[in-house]
């Protein structure tokens, strides 16, 4: 434990110093994962957890993850909701760990959404059928 | 629901979304009475006396989305699946939501993964202080992210991804630790 205590002391050091960096770059992206009932059971934990992940593994300062209630949108869970400052929010829908991965690399990272994984597109998509 | 950690998950999004700032999850394997205990305890606002008798009706709801709120109803209904008990008190300060199984029923679901469970509400709820315990007949494993906070200090969140990292192992450690070195993610 007194190992683990030191270990925890280091992180801290390093977090202060990232928190500074973070506050500089002023307002960053927020990602909402929806983790009611119908969340839980469609699979956001997973989804929620490989978001944290990624945005570790890739270092990235102004992203934060939250959860949010029910969206009302159940069929659709799990939703996520991405802010970005000025523009307008987008909503992906029945994410996977897998989608994720690429949500991160090309609209977190380069700000491209990905229009398949929206809701706009799962419904055009129910509309032809 | 495949896994009681996710139960565990799902209820204890209500007791942050009751605006607790404690939760204490605390799981009890009895091998020995054959009962599986799960208890969720929070000090949020409370559920007033006339809904409390609604709440596992799964089509009483206080939210305004929809008109089905299937958490409690889900867990009310696991218990009875299992020969257990299911009770939901919330005649002090806050609610302590208990399920009670029988271990050995071919229909009590696996804990499932917990640490991901814990992972997932200390990351999107950093402000609430979570204290897990979990009995076995060999022993017993307790943490608090209170005592992280401690040394962290007020200015570092417990959601920051290297906090989360060494979480991840205090967790995986301390619960092999109990399940005697194996492995409980496999």
């Amino acid at each position: 434990m007194i190992k683990s205590i030191q270990e925890l002391e280091q992180i801290r050091k390093k977090a202060l110093e990232e928190l500074e960096f973070r506050k500089q770059q002023g307002e960053g992206i927020r990602v909402v994962v929806g983790m009611a009932t119908c969340g839980i059971a469609a699979g956001a934990r997973p989804v929620m957890l490989k978001f944290v992940e990624e945005i570790q593994k890739r270092n990235l300062q102004n992203v934060t993850v939250v959860q949010t209630g029910c969206i009302g949108l159940c069929k659709y869970e799990p939703i996520v909701e991405v802010y970005e400052p000025n523009k307008e929010k987008v909503t992906y829908v029945k994410m996977t760990p897998e989608k994720v991965s690429r949500v991160v690399a090309e609209h977190i990272v380069n700000g491209k959404p990905v229009y398949e994984y929206t809701i706009g597109y799962e419904e055009a998509k129910e509309a032809n059928k | 629901m495949n896994e009681l950690s996710l139960y565990i998950l799902d209820l204890v999004q209500n007791s942050i979304e009751a605006g607790a700032t404690i939760v204490k999850i605390e799981i009890i394997e009895d091998l020995v009475n054959d009962k599986f205990s799960i208890s969720v305890k929070d000090n949020g606002k409370g559920i007033p006396k006339d809904v409390i008798t609604k709440v596992t009706d799964p089509f009483y709801t206080t939210r305004k989305t929809r008109k089905v709120g299937l958490g409690l109803a889900l867990a009310s209904q696991l218990a009875k699946d299992c020969n257990g008990k299911f009770s939901v008190d919330s005649s002090g300060k806050g609610t302590e939501v208990k399920i009670e199984l029988q271990n050995s029923h071919i229909d009590r679901p696996p804990l499932g993964n917990i640490i991901d469970t814990l992972l997932t509400l200390i990351a999107t709820a950093p402000q609430v202080d979570f204290v897990y315990i979990h009995k076995t007949d060999k022993g017993v494993f307790a943490f608090d992210t209170k005592k992280l906070k401690d040394i962290l200090g007020e200015d570092v969140p417990l959601n920051l991804p290297s906090v989360l990292e060494f979480i991840k192992r205090e967790l995986s450690d301390g619960l092999s630790n109990l399940f005697g070195g194996a492995n409980i993610n496999d």
